[in-house]
């Protein structure tokens, strides 16, 4: 399984599926990472972690942990 | 018609909410917390109209039921008390806003929908048709600029006509196969439930939220029926109910989004190009360490701006008198105590006014200039969009002592004043990480610390040039955030998945001159309210302990008074003092951590009615007229209370930890929303000093070959310590709290 931790920094991805249950899982729902939602990863925190996303014309910072429960195509 | 209209602003974070909240009502409200839950609740009547009330709703990106700041939100609008919604959107990311605006249209509440920063919207290029818009949410678009003020006037005419209206069930239609589900769920509900309402609680119905299904009281026949309609229509789509409805909802945004706006060819944006710098993966962590470097040296370092104004009221304002213009003022205090003579005032009255209130005020004064410098550079990193930045940057460091990058911002502004610092962990989601910063955020020494790390420094190292014993000090703040946030996460109290960090970094934008004015305004009048009631009151306490007490000295008659008036009073009357009985009577308390004399419990108890009277009071209990931190007299004179280096060490460790100030407890408690966690905080926070104290005095002694009772305690508390810093996570600490489930029962 292909999750958006694996998407290299400048490359794109489409949300396939989001794994994990409840309140982390809806709110990257609410914040519009949902099935076919075109994702590209931008860059990568100093530390290695987190990650800066471009969903839906906005930056978004997720952690990789979060990032692994968002497959992608 | 002057009948009253409730209006709530709603809308996402960085949206422009409380530049609008502040401009409209001139920031003259009630700010207070919602029931039960920490999050902030502001209201306040419109200044031109004081017949309109405005709710500030918090910041959400959602109406879920999974955090607080979304629950209070949903349980307002469906509260019935509101009349209007003004819905702010941020034009520049019209497609995530509008999935908050469906789903407050989707509550009932006649909704307007102001559009701002369309002006930024404008300048790029795109172009947003309103009047479609409107259409095709069916309420009415109002374009606005909460910066400028633009367009609110139209914006509360339009609000006033909606008022007017009656509720009415959403516009907007998903596609047709849920439709038809959300029909038959809306059969299914009890009659009870108003028409307007009843397309928002199909909608929960179906998105399985536990709290809306609770409040329903469905019949268990309708429940079932409504779970075999939800379960094949999941089967029907191969998702599950709740990513339905987001994917229903971001397809109608997209519809909307075709319909109504048009997008110039797409350009790297100003924001882009100061973001590859910035949170650049080489130059981040540099230019993040540059940044902070140069606000503290403006605000701290001596000579620079804020030192300079600091140095200027304590020397000159309230020290010898200054020169303005060629004339010669006198200083405060002379000015008071001559007013004072003049009117014929007695002892006891000038007593109070001049050592109790002008130099107890005076002492938090000082720190005036510093402060609103270190917060004008805090403020603007803020509003520009920086420290969201400085959480990306820095969450690597804090999620590994349990906190999230976000933590940081209050520890920030805690090197200032511990009040602002602990009032600025309310941008932090999550209410357990909110509650651990507010319960470690004080460790980090705040400017009236400062003074008291100067003593310590004289005292141990016995001249003001031991330029590493104040970084000493600040890195034991900085260690006890990060063990206590090691600790606590461990403990029942903290336990849980580690919080999520899912943020959104704002475009950078140059701050609006009115509401960073404000934001620094907000923090610095924080201080000086604390300056004149809680500290005004306490200092009067204060005056009170160290003046009031019995002739109890050779020759003295044993009356209980004012001890500078009586007959044959010694100068050094203090030690006769209320303070003195207080703290020889509390005094055991300190003596495993070394300092068992009562005037340094007494300097410790004025310590926690404010850090700012520690050196105030060591100079007075030690008989060392006017000493301040900088004087080698009071150095020697507090070094030689103590036994040990050990227990000088001890004794700063605990007052630099321990709970702090008066006016910082009350903010915790106003914060906190609740006497029990105000309770843990301060009893933690005064509890883990002591332990830090003893161990340094213990393991001192015990490095000098001393060995007592107290020595084996130290120990065992370190090895609990150690303990509970290196022990794996506890069973169990995983399994997310079953915070829904237990609310909607």
């Amino acid at each position: 399984m292909k999750t958006l931790k694996d998407v290299p920094v400048g490359g794109s991805a489409t949300v396939a599926k989001l794994h994990g249950e409840g309140a982390l899982r809806r709110h990257l729902m609410d914040m519009g990472l949902i099935k076919g939602t075109p994702v590209s990863v931008r860059k990568v925190a100093p530390l290695g972690d987190p990650i800066e996303l471009t969903v839906r014309g906005y930056e978004l910072s997720i952690r990789k942990e979060e990032a692994a429960n968002v497959e992608v195509l | 018609m002057a009948s009253r209209i409730n209006v709530a602003l709603a809308g996402n974070p960085n949206c422009g909410k409380t530049t609008l909240f502040n401009r409209i009502t001139g920031q003259n409200g009630y700010v207070g917390n919602w029931p039960g839950v920490t999050v902030e609740k502001k209201e306040a009547p419109l200044s031109s109209d004081k017949d309109v009330r405005i709710t500030d709703l918090p910041g959400i990106y959602s109406l879920s039921p999974y955090s607080p700041e979304e629950r209070v939100s949903r349980d307002y609008l469906m509260s019935g008390e509101p009349d209007v919604v003004v819905d702010i959107v941020d034009a520049t990311n019209l497609e995530r806003n509008l999935y908050l605006t469906l789903q407050v249209i989707e509550t009932g509440v006649p909704v307007v929908v102001a559009l701002n920063m369309a002006d930024l919207v404008e300048k790029s290029g795109d172009k947003i048709d309103t009047a479609k818009l409107s259409r095709e949410l069916g309420a009415p678009v109002v374009m606005i600029s909460a910066l400028k003020g633009t367009g609110v006037d139209e914006l509360f005419r339009v609000v006033r006509a909606e008022a007017a209206k009656a509720g009415a069930a959403p516009a907007h239609r998903f596609d047709a196969a849920i439709e038809s589900v959300l029909g038959d769920l809306e059969a299914l509900l009890p009659s009870s439930v108003p028409q307007a309402k009843r397309r928002y609680f199909a909608v929960k119905l179906f998105e399985r939220d536990e709290i809306a299904r609770g409040s329903l009281s469905l019949a268990a026949k309708n429940a079932e029926a409504a779970e075999k309609l939800i379960a094949a229509c999941e089967a029907d789509c191969d998702d599950d109910a709740e990513s339905i409805i987001t994917g229903e909802r971001y397809a109608l945004i997209a519809h909307i989004m075709d319909a109504c706006v048009k997008k110039a060819p797409a350009r790297m944006s100003t924001s882009e190009k100061i973001d590859r710098i910035v949170t650049n993966r080489i130059l981040g962590l540099p230019i993040f360490l540059v940044i902070m470097f140069g606000v503290y040296f403006l605000a701290t370092s001596s000579g620079a701006f804020g030192t300079a104004g600091t140095d200027w009221v304590n020397d000159n304002l309230f020290g010898e008198g200054f020169e303005l213009f060629g004339m010669a003022f006198p200083s405060v205090p002379d000015a008071v105590s001559g007013w004072l003579t003049a009117a014929g005032a007695s002892p006891l009255v000038s007593s109070l006014v001049i050592d109790g209130i002008v130099a107890g005020v005076g002492a938090v004064l000082g720190f005036i200039p510093q402060m609103v410098v270190l917060f004008v550079l805090l403020s603007f990193l803020e509003d520009c969009g920086y420290m969201a930045r400085v959480a990306f940057v820095m969450d690597r460091v804090f999620r590994r002592f349990g906190l999230s990058g976000k933590s940081f911002i209050p520890m920030l502004v805690s090197t200032g004043c511990g009040v602002p610092g602990v009032l600025a962990t309310k941008t932090i989601e999550n209410e357990k990480d909110r509650r651990m910063t507010v319960m470690t955020t004080t460790f980090i020494p705040c400017g009236a610390k400062l003074p008291i790390i100067a003593l310590l420094m004289g005292a141990l190292a016995g001249s003001a040039d031991a330029p590493w014993i104040s970084p000493l000090f600040y890195f034991l703040g900085v260690v006890a955030v990060i063990v206590s946030g090691i600790m606590l996460k461990k403990t029942k109290l903290f336990a849980g998945r580690p919080t999520p960090f899912v943020m959104e970094l704002p475009n950078y934008h140059f701050p609006a001159i009115r509401s960073w004015v404000l934001h620094v305004w907000e923090r610095v009048s924080a201080y000086i309210k604390k300056a004149f009631t809680i500290i005004f009151a306490s200092t009067v306490v204060v005056w009170f302990l160290s003046n009031f007490g019995t002739a109890s000295w050779e020759g003295g008659n044993g009356a209980f008074g004012f001890l500078p008036a009586m007959a044959g009073v010694p100068e050094e009357f203090t030690d006769y003092s209320v303070l003195a009985m207080l703290g020889s009577a509390i005094a055991w308390i300190f003596a495993p951590l070394g300092f068992d004399t009562w005037q340094a419990t007494a300097m410790s108890i004025t310590g926690l009615v404010a850090k700012e009277n520690v050196v105030a009071t060591a100079s007075s209990l030690l008989h060392i007229a006017d000493g301040t931190e900088a004087d080698p007299e009071l150095w020697h004179a507090f070094a030689a209370m103590f036994p040990t280096m050990g227990a000088t060490a001890a004794f700063g460790a605990f007052n630099l930890l321990c709970a702090p100030c008066f006016a910082a407890m009350g903010t915790i408690r106003a914060q906190m929303n609740s006497g029990k966690w105000t309770a843990i905080a301060i009893g933690y926070e005064c509890a883990f000093a002591w332990v830090v104290g003893l161990m340094i005095n213990q393991f001192y002694l015990l490095s000098q070959g001393v060995v007592s009772i107290w020595t084996i305690v130290a120990i065992v508390f370190a090895a609990l310590m150690l303990f509970q810093l290196f022990r794996p996570m506890p069973k169990g600490a995983f399994e997310d709290e079953p915070t829904v489930a237990a609310a909607a029962a």
